[in-house]
């Protein structure tokens, strides 16, 4: 019964620590290692747990296999779980780097996406008397109207054809995207069937090279510049909007306007002005929250899936470190209970073994953190958004390797606590009695 | 095999150790039998029941319509038993968030299908009205849809004439069902009359997005997909024609790589447990060494030690992995069900079964093999004496 209450009691530990932790920010976790430092060194209790660490760990060089299974172990939770955080944070930090404050975009009201919409050349028009719009050196309101198609295009050293996204904007369109910069050749010029590409583009799909000739839709045409910024427009080909609109029979529709405001205050102003038009029916964002939209659904169902997967494996590590740090207890309950018979009480055996458990821990921690860090930081995939492949980079941050750190001490807290436990309950008379 | 209780005795010597290898052990079959259900779902589609089918779409892109006249130039092509034809709608219901899968297909589309069922009188009504919409049982259940319902659906991409906004109203008439549970998946369509759609729809008519062929014989899908293109080459509307799972694997492929994900998961996943599981066995035989020299002094061969020692890994191996790939074949119709069938994995295939079984019998060896060495080689004398 009294075994069962402790059990009980150990559990509700478990759980309040737990939790507690998960809201832990990274100076709390300061705050508690400058404490334990500060008793460890200050009080008698203390400086007894820091010497019997001290003889657990000098012991580690003989457990060499058992305590390799701890550290390879939480290594690899922590690096699954850091890699696949850092997928669903590399996407969406791809899509929302290429959204602005005071850019605006305009969509046929009811649309989600780009690919949703339709704006015909009246409803262009009429967007661009609206208040709140920037205007350039020349007078003229700072507006792109722009289509997107999705167009077939094979990929490289494949067989197999992708999805790029053709956007076809008006020559306004970099003046609103100050972050892209033509890195190699020149823009398109308005009339001809040219193609400047993204560096993600250049990556994925074959034959895009400044020179080449490609066949989108039913015509062929010619790749006269790369441009690169980092953001979702990496992932495109940009040609005139007339040319795509005729390629694709799109008539002189547009599917969405991107505006500079005149201020980022200026939304509410062009927003209001929009609305009550009453030929108008649009959806209107900052370019900011639209980006932001676009990756919510996907970002979600790898943080999902990346924590379930986290989790088996978690419970996986914690039951290989519970079986290491039990085998490695009961090979020192000699020695453990020599300590106890000469003095030293049962706190500072619990904190020593509990110490040794979270260190090789931390070790793991961050031998997959650096893992995942050295080889996924950067790292570009592409995947499916709507129609058409978005490339984008895998995002190590430190925050991620913050969380998978912690992941790993919560697995080497509970590894280690049952049986340091255990260690320090155990009859002084039996323990020095076992062989 | 007469020795079965001396390897389960020998293998539960010290429970709490077996207890918690085995846990780990079981975690790590259950993310196995969860990632490979996954990847299977994804890579494997309808193998069998898409054959003879195949998909024509725009060469430009999937979006760009084809012309609705274009069924009838396929259908004559030498080899083609049957065309139907689909339209993306778009369809999503009272939220944006709520997406629906919804197409606009031929009075025929459901016939090309023989794997989903819909009951005849229901088939019947269907086709005499006009506004009829048929759902998956999933669906319908999904959003509480019966027989007789009027439901409006918004769609992201199509203006409706009589609404004059993008809502769409359809009669419910009919409830189909997929005739293998494991394409659940497919119960989550609605599909309704492209004539509807084409007369109300504020944009665009007289187009398809997508033609669904059935051939005659599947080993001539081949040359009939070439024929098929061949009516529109250096048209401005060129089709690009190919297996239905060559359509549905182009789409998998560039959402993620799914096989690659799963096998460095798995990859970091039984390399710890390796690790684990060899430690584990390396304890459990060192502890008992002077019983194994008992045994070898009773008479026990080298050969017979070392098989044990095998076995106990194996067991241990395949006692875990099967309670854990048991779990996933519970958990997975649980995840199906309570996701309405949008995520699409529906059992735990045998395949799944048969590469765990394989990976529990390699993992076994390979971590009993070490100990059952040195188990085998053990000289009776020291061992005994305890040096």
């Amino acid at each position: 019964m009294k075994k069962f209450l402790i059990n009980l009691g150990l559990l509700l530990i478990v759980l309040v620590a737990l939790a507690g932790w998960t809201k832990l920010p990274w100076i709390g976790a300061v705050v508690m290692l400058v404490l334990l430092a500060l008793w460890m060194a200050l009080t008698r209790t203390g400086r007894q747990a820091g010497s019997v660490t001290a003889v657990g760990l000098g012991t580690l060089r003989q457990r060499l296999g058992s305590s390799s299974v701890i550290v390879v172990g939480i290594a690899g939770v922590v690096g699954v779980l850091v890699a696949l955080l850092a997928m669903g944070q590399g996407f969406q930090a791809t899509l929302q780097s290429g959204g602005r404050d005071d850019t605006a975009i305009v969509l046929r009201g009811g649309s989600v996406s780009e690919a949703q919409s339709v704006l015909t050349r009246d409803d262009v028009l009429a967007i661009g008397q609206a208040p709140g719009i920037a205007r350039n050196a020349a007078g003229k309101p700072m507006l792109s109207a722009e289509l997107v198609v999705a167009a077939s295009v094979r990929k490289r050293n494949s067989d197999d054809d992708g999805n790029a996204q053709l956007r076809g904007v008006d020559d306004t369109a970099w003046a609103l995207r100050p972050g892209l910069k033509i890195v190699q050749g020149r823009s398109f010029k308005p009339g001809l069937r040219e193609l400047v590409v993204g560096q993600g583009a250049q990556r994925e799909f074959a034959n895009l090279d400044v020179g080449d000739s490609v066949k989108l839709g039913t015509q062929s045409w010619k790749v006269v510049g790369v441009f690169a910024g980092g953001g979702p427009y990496d992932s495109e080909l940009w040609a005139d909007r007339r040319e795509v609109a005729s390629a694709f029979r799109r008539g002189d529709s547009a599917e969405s306007v991107l505006v500079r405001l005149a201020s980022a205050s200026a939304l509410a102003q062009f927003k209001a002005a929009l609305a009550t038009d009453p030929k108008l029916k649009v959806e209107v964002d900052t370019t900011k929250a639209y980006f932001a939209k676009q990756s919510e659904g996907l970002a979600k169902v790898i943080r999902v899936v990346g924590l379930t997967v986290g989790v088996i494996m978690a419970i996986g590590a914690l039951f290989g470190a519970l079986n290491c740090m039990f085998a490695a207890v009961a090979a020192r309950a000699r020695e453990i209970a020599t300590l106890r018979a000469i003095g030293f009480r049962g706190g500072p055996v619990v904190v020593s073994v509990m110490l040794e458990t979270m260190l090789l821990a931390l070790l793991g921690g961050l031998l997959g953190a650096l893992l995942v860090w050295l080889v996924f930081d950067g790292y570009t995939a592409s995947t499916l958004s709507g129609l058409t492949d978005v490339v984008f980079r895998f995002k190590v941050d430190p925050a991620l390797i913050w969380t998978g750190l912690k992941w790993a001490l919560a697995i080497g807290f509970v590894g280690g606590l049952f049986p340091a436990v255990r260690a320090a309950r155990l009859p002084v008379t039996t323990a020095l009695r076992e062989l | 095999m007469k020795y079965f209780h001396l390897v389960w005795a020998a293998l539960f010597r010290r429970k709490s150790r077996t207890f918690l290898t085995l846990v780990s052990i079981i975690a790590a079959f259950v993310l196995f039998g969860l990632l490979d259900s996954v990847r299977v779902a994804f890579t494997a589609g309808d193998s069998v029941a898409g054959a003879g089918r195949l998909v024509v779409t725009s060469k430009m892109s999937m979006q760009q319509p084809l012309p609705e006249s274009l069924g009838a130039r396929i259908a004559a092509v030498p080899g083609v038993s049957d065309v139907a034809s689909a339209n993306w709608f778009g369809g999503v219901y009272q939220d944006p968030k709520n997406q629906v899968i919804s197409f606009a297909v031929s009075p025929n589309y459901l016939s090309l299908y023989p794997e989903l069922s819909l009951p005849a009188d229901q088939l019947a009504v269907w086709n005499k009205t006009r506004t009829g919409a048929i759902v998956g049982a999933a669906l319908a259940k999904r959003f509480g849809w019966k027989i007789g319902d009027k439901i409006p659906l918004q769609s992201t991409i199509f203006p409706s004439k009589s609404s004059g906004n993008n809502t769409w109203t359809f009669d419910i008439v009919g409830i189909f069902h997929a005739k293998d549970p494991r394409q659940a998946g497919r119960e989550q369509m609605l599909m309704f009359h492209w004539k509807y759609f084409d007369e109300n729809n504020a944009f665009g008519s007289g187009t398809v997005h997508w033609y669904v062929v059935k051939v005659a014989d599947p080993a001539r899908a081949d040359a009939v997909a070439h024929a098929i293109d061949a009516i529109s080459v250096n048209s401005d509307h060129e089709t690009k024609t190919q297996t239905e799972q060559a359509f549905q694997a182009s789409f998998i492929k560039q959402l993620v790589n799914i096989g690659f994900i799963v096998t460095a998961i798995m990859g970091a996943v039984f390399f710890t447990l390796l690790l684990l599981t060899g430690n584990t066995m390396m304890q459990a035989v060192r502890e008992r060494t002077s019983e194994l020299a008992v045994l070898k002094t009773l008479g026990f061969t080298s050969a017979s030690v070392l098989a044990m020692v095998l076995a106990e890994g194996v067991l241990m191996l395949v006692l875990g992995g099967a309670i854990g790939l048991g779990l996933v074949s519970l958990i997975v119709p649980a995840i199906a069900a309570a996701t309405g069938g949008m995520v699409p994995v529906h059992a735990m295939p045998g395949s799944t079964w048969l590469a765990g079984l394989v990976l529990m019998v390699l993992i076994g060896v390979v971590v009993g093999l070490p100990p059952a060495l040195r188990a085998m080689r053990l000289n009776i004398v020291d061992a005994l004496s305890g040096r």
